[in-house]
């Protein structure tokens, strides 16, 4: 590194982490600079995970007010109206974040995420978009991809008790110590649109069922032109079709897209704390490995159901598809 | 949007969480998210600054104070209409009795050592309320659920115990850095700044009697002994004589390295110059807990490995310092690895003896780690552990008993998981704790007095708070608050008497009862008299066994292993590809890389957390292949074709 030395004051705050992942990895984080859309429960835990960590910046993208349901599993917006009143979700999740580290710079960046261009997005190491919709998502992932310097990109999503994220870390090279001497890895991660263009019939058997779900509920609302989370019980003989039209395309056997799992995705559009606190988990524990280049990140598809209690990681990747 | 009411088993629930630390902090917060109304929580900790960096509801200014009090007022910042009861008390008071834990619907641990965790886990089987436990790593974390009788308890399986070393390792022959520490922290520093009185086997054991007359007084200093010319004279005495007493022993060096006497004057000038070792700039304050030997010498990296010469200069300093600025705690000091002065010159000292030795230097923030036992910690793992903590407890409330599982937090993913869910295992029929099973000890009944039967069995082994001792029906030994007074100086005298001895005597063949009026908790002892035992693989001097899984039930466990991989006819062979290519991961006890079993090694040296238990249960209980093989079916029963398995719960 570039011999840096953390103050005294970081040592000691960051004393057990530094256990962990070391001081280089502590250094790297000081200097990573985080944009974040969309302010779920699920983002909230995140923040939090990364602002304790220490990384030198968090900006805040989400112009939305408080609601009931935009309070339910996000213990950064006090329930307090006459705080809350006529301040963004953003605002607010940023006036408790700043609290909770002071070495992190914590901000706001208001204005459509769709409309920011390229040079908005080379600011930052880390992008994470959370309810964005499927457009949107290939958009920014995109726009993420044509810059000169390599941004990590993940989509973080939760509905009921589920969960997903996708990760999009490009070329990405690190090296590992195996025994003695040290070991360059590298992987090659496909953009969304590549990942999810990949045929379902040449994808393991053994997928996890999520991702399918996922998908058909992302494109029912992409027709009907739903915001992601819009969605109800009225809505489900539509995602069946959506279902059936898909596999149709796919060659794809509809079982295995089962009718119980799609109807919590539907119906519950709220999410579960817990949940939310465990893919916030994974998310920043994967963060915090991109920026430190320590350890194997995932690639590039998680999921966890607290049903079956798995957290299951899923590579995703069209063998056709040139990168 | 419909907006789903809480579960209305969340509705009436009552729940206890022991803890409010790095798991507590994402646990209440957690909790108190999806809607528990009703949260006590137990925490005897105060706020330290290197907590702040995962236990996100305190802040700076909380430093000093209850745990258990700031992390309520945080939360009901953001849910002000739950109640949040706070105890800033130790969960083994004896307010927290059955009684206490009956009221609870489901008790949460979020600890941090084996000890309370052995507890909870007796007063949750007394109370017969569910226990949800948890416990991280870095990286690392286990949920595991018990409930009397269905599952198995904290202790079914034994828990690894705190390392120990040999004492002529620590005293003579060390190999190792942590050798080095554990020397310069439990003997030196401990002779220097400790209790005097305290038995200690700095000096090398010479076996001439007039030795041992010169050193007794060495580590007092003189009457207007100058302190650089005391700090000196201990120098040369503990890293020079001493090793050129121990090199005298010409037997212990045939098969290893010697090491070298160091003097203070063949590393250090004769005299050093004073303008170095300014003491007031040790401390702008006169705050005894901020002095500091490496501010003193004008150094600042706690990362950095210092040079010999470097380590004797802080070792000198240090000793000033104590007997300057610190001179009225000196003879009563225990080893704090949050008192800076002490890190600095247990670093220093265990870095010296190092050189000595042969054995690699460590910066002053590696000792650190190793002499305080510090647990690595992030954030992230306590909230994913929380979550799922929460996970089964809404389970529990549910009553779902088939769908409990024990849940791994993996670094490297097994079968393409990071989060792992295994079924739990029911009772184990030879648990002391929740089956009764009695238990045998060898012991030396001549030799041994009761004192070392209670502190080193009762209480290190059989983890009891308030013991009692019967012998048929005699009381030989019991604790409290409203005992006679005879009975106190009863007990007082049986303590110091050998088993033999005692007013009814215990030898070969006695039965011993203990109980814990606290926890409940029964044990019967069978005591088998024993002559000898082997000081370097039995330190305490008995042995006690009987509650080590039975040999039959490992032997299934085998089984198992080569069922769930081999011959189980539900297991394609794309699946055992993949199990093949698990390998490396997941059955890590049978071919550990050094890497790896250096940090099994380390968890169960912290605090016996159990995550080590991470590959032997993935390795030895395939159960997982189970729960993968169909997602449909979520819980497969899997043990009906092979009635050798250990038996799942259903």
């Amino acid at each position: 590194m570039d011999g840096e030395e953390l103050t005294q004051q970081e040592t000691e705050l960051y004393d057990r982490q530094i256990r962990v992942w070391g001081v280089d990895a502590q250094r790297r984080l000081s200097k990573a600079n985080v944009l974040v859309c969309g302010m779920t429960g699920t983002v909230a835990e995140f923040c939090k995970n990364i602002v304790l960590a220490g990384v030198g910046s968090v900006t805040l993208v989400d112009d939305g007010v408080v609601t009931e349901a935009a309070l339910s599993a996000n213990f950064l917006i006090p329930p307090d109206e006459s705080v809350s009143k006529g301040r963004t979700l953003a605002e607010l999740c940023c006036d408790s974040l700043v609290e909770f580290n002071s070495m992190v710079r914590v901000s706001v960046e208001k204005g459509d995420i769709s409309s920011f261009g390229e040079d908005f997005f080379s600011k930052f190491d880390v992008v994470v978009i959370s309810s964005c919709s499927l457009a949107t998502k290939k958009l920014i992932n995109e726009k993420c991809r044509r810059l000169l310097r390599r941004v990590a990109f993940y989509t973080v999503d939760c509905r009921d008790s589920c969960g997903e994220i996708f990760v999009d870390l490009q070329n990405y090279k690190y090296t590992k110590k195996k025994v003695d001497e040290a070991v360059e890895f590298e992987l090659k991660y496909p953009s969304f649109e590549e990942a999810i263009t990949t045929p379902w019939k040449r994808l393991p058997r053994r997928m996890a069922r999520l991702y399918f779900a996922m998908r058909v509920i992302e494109k029912f609302e992409e027709a009907e032109g739903r915001k992601p989370g819009e969605t109800s019980i009225l809505d489900f003989p539509g995602v069946m079709k959506k279902r059936q039209e898909l596999c149709e395309e796919e060659s794809f056997n509809e079982s295995q897209i089962p009718d119980y799992l799609l109807e919590r995705l539907v119906v519950g559009t709220r999410e579960f704390p817990p949940v939310c606190a465990v893919i916030g988990g994974i998310l920043g524990q994967e963060v915090i490995k991109a920026i430190s280049g320590k350890g194997d990140p995932l690639k590039n598809f998680f999921f966890f159901d607290a049903f079956d209690g798995k957290g299951i990681i899923e590579d995703i990747s069209n063998p056709d598809a040139a990168s | 949007m419909d907006s789903p009411p809480p579960l209305s088993a969340i509705k009436d629930a009552k729940v206890l969480m022991v803890g409010a630390g790095g798991i507590g902090c994402e646990l209440l917060k957690t909790l108190a998210l999806s809607g528990f109304p009703d949260i006590h929580i137990i925490d005897m900790d105060t706020i330290e600054v290197s907590n702040l960096n995962r236990q996100f509801l305190f802040r700076q200014k909380h430093v000093g104070q209850s745990k258990a009090k700031v992390a309520r007022e945080a939360v009901l910042r953001f849910r002000p209409n739950i109640s949040i009861t706070p105890y800033h008390a130790n969960v083994k008071d004896p307010d927290f009795n059955v009684d206490f834990f009956k009221q609870f619907s489901v008790v949460l641990n979020g600890l941090d050592n084996l000890d309370a965790r052995r507890h909870v886990n007796r007063l949750c089987l007394a109370a017969d309320v569910p226990l949800v436990e948890s416990g991280t790593t870095g990286f690392l974390g286990q949920v595991t659920v018990h409930l009397k009788g269905k599952t198995e308890c904290y202790e079914c399986q034994p828990k690894p115990a705190p390392k120990s070393y040999p004492v002529c390792t620590i005293t003579s022959t060390p190999s190792k850095f942590v050798h080095c520490i554990v020397w310069a922290k439990d003997l030196l520093f401990a002779k220097l700044f400790g209790d005097k009185a305290q038995d200690n086997d700095l000096n090398v054991r010479s076996g001439n009697a007039s030795t041992s007359d010169h050193t007794e007084d060495v580590f007092e200093r003189r009457k207007d002994e100058d302190i650089e010319e005391y700090g000196r004279r201990i120098y040369d005495h503990v890293f020079g004589y001493n090793i050129e007493v121990a090199l005298a022993n010409e037997e212990t060096w045939k098969n290893r390295s010697k090491p070298r006497p160091i003097y203070s004057k063949d590393v250090l000038p004769e005299r050093l110059i004073k303008q170095n070792g300014n003491m007031d700039s040790a401390s702008a304050t006169d705050n005894p807990s901020s002095v500091s030997a490496m501010a003193s010498l004008g150094m600042k990296n706690p990362q950095e490995i210092w040079s010999l010469m470097e380590n004797s200069k802080i070792f000198l300093e240090a000793l000033k310092l104590f007997f300057g600025k610190r001179k009225k705690e000196v003879g009563n000091l225990s080893f704090d690895k949050d008192d800076q002065l002490a890190v600095e010159f247990v670093t220093s000292a265990a870095n010296i003896r190092a050189s000595s030795f042969g054995i690699p230097l460590h910066s002053l923030f590696e000792s650190k780690g190793i002499a305080g036992n510090i647990v690595h910690a992030v954030a992230t793992t306590n909230a994913i552990i929380a979550g799922l903590i929460v996970i089964e407890a809404i389970k529990v409330l549910q009553k779902d008993a088939r769908s409990y599982r024990m849940t791994y937090c993996l670094e490297h993913p097994s079968k393409k998981m990071l989060l792992m869910p295994v079924e739990p295992y029911e009772p184990n029929k030879s648990c002391y704790v929740c089956s009764e099973t009695p238990l045998s000890l060898e012991i030396n009944t001549h030799r041994s007095t009761l004192r070392e039967f209670v502190d080193k069995i009762v209480k290190a082994k059989l983890g009891m708070n308030l013991p009692l001792i019967m012998h048929g029906s005699a009381l030989l030994y019991e604790v409290g608050d409203d005992l006679e007074e005879d009975m106190v100086t009863n007990y007082a005298a049986n303590l110091e008497k050998v088993l033999s001895e005692l007013p009814s005597p215990v030898t070969s063949g006695t039965l011993l009862t203990v109980e814990d009026l606290q926890q409940e908790l029964t044990c019967n002892i069978s005591i088998k008299h024993r002559e000898e035992f082997d000081e370097e693989k039995e330190p305490d001097g008995m042995v006690l066994s009987g509650w080590t899984p039975a040999p039959a039930v490992e032997k299934k466990d085998e089984n198992h292993v080569d069922n769930g991989v081999g011959t189980s006819k539900n297991i394609t062979n794309a699946e055992q590809v993949e199990t093949n290519e698990d390998l490396e991961i997941v059955p890590a006890d049978i071919e550990i890389p050094a890497e790896k079993k250096r940090k099994l090694s380390e968890i169960s040296n912290n605090d016996g957390l159990g995550t080590s238990r991470v590959a032997a249960k993935t390795n030895n209980h395939s159960k997982v292949q189970d729960l993968d093989d169909d997602d449909d079916v979520v819980f497969i029963s899997g043990g009906d074709s092979d009635p050798s398995k250990k038996r799942k719960l259903h």
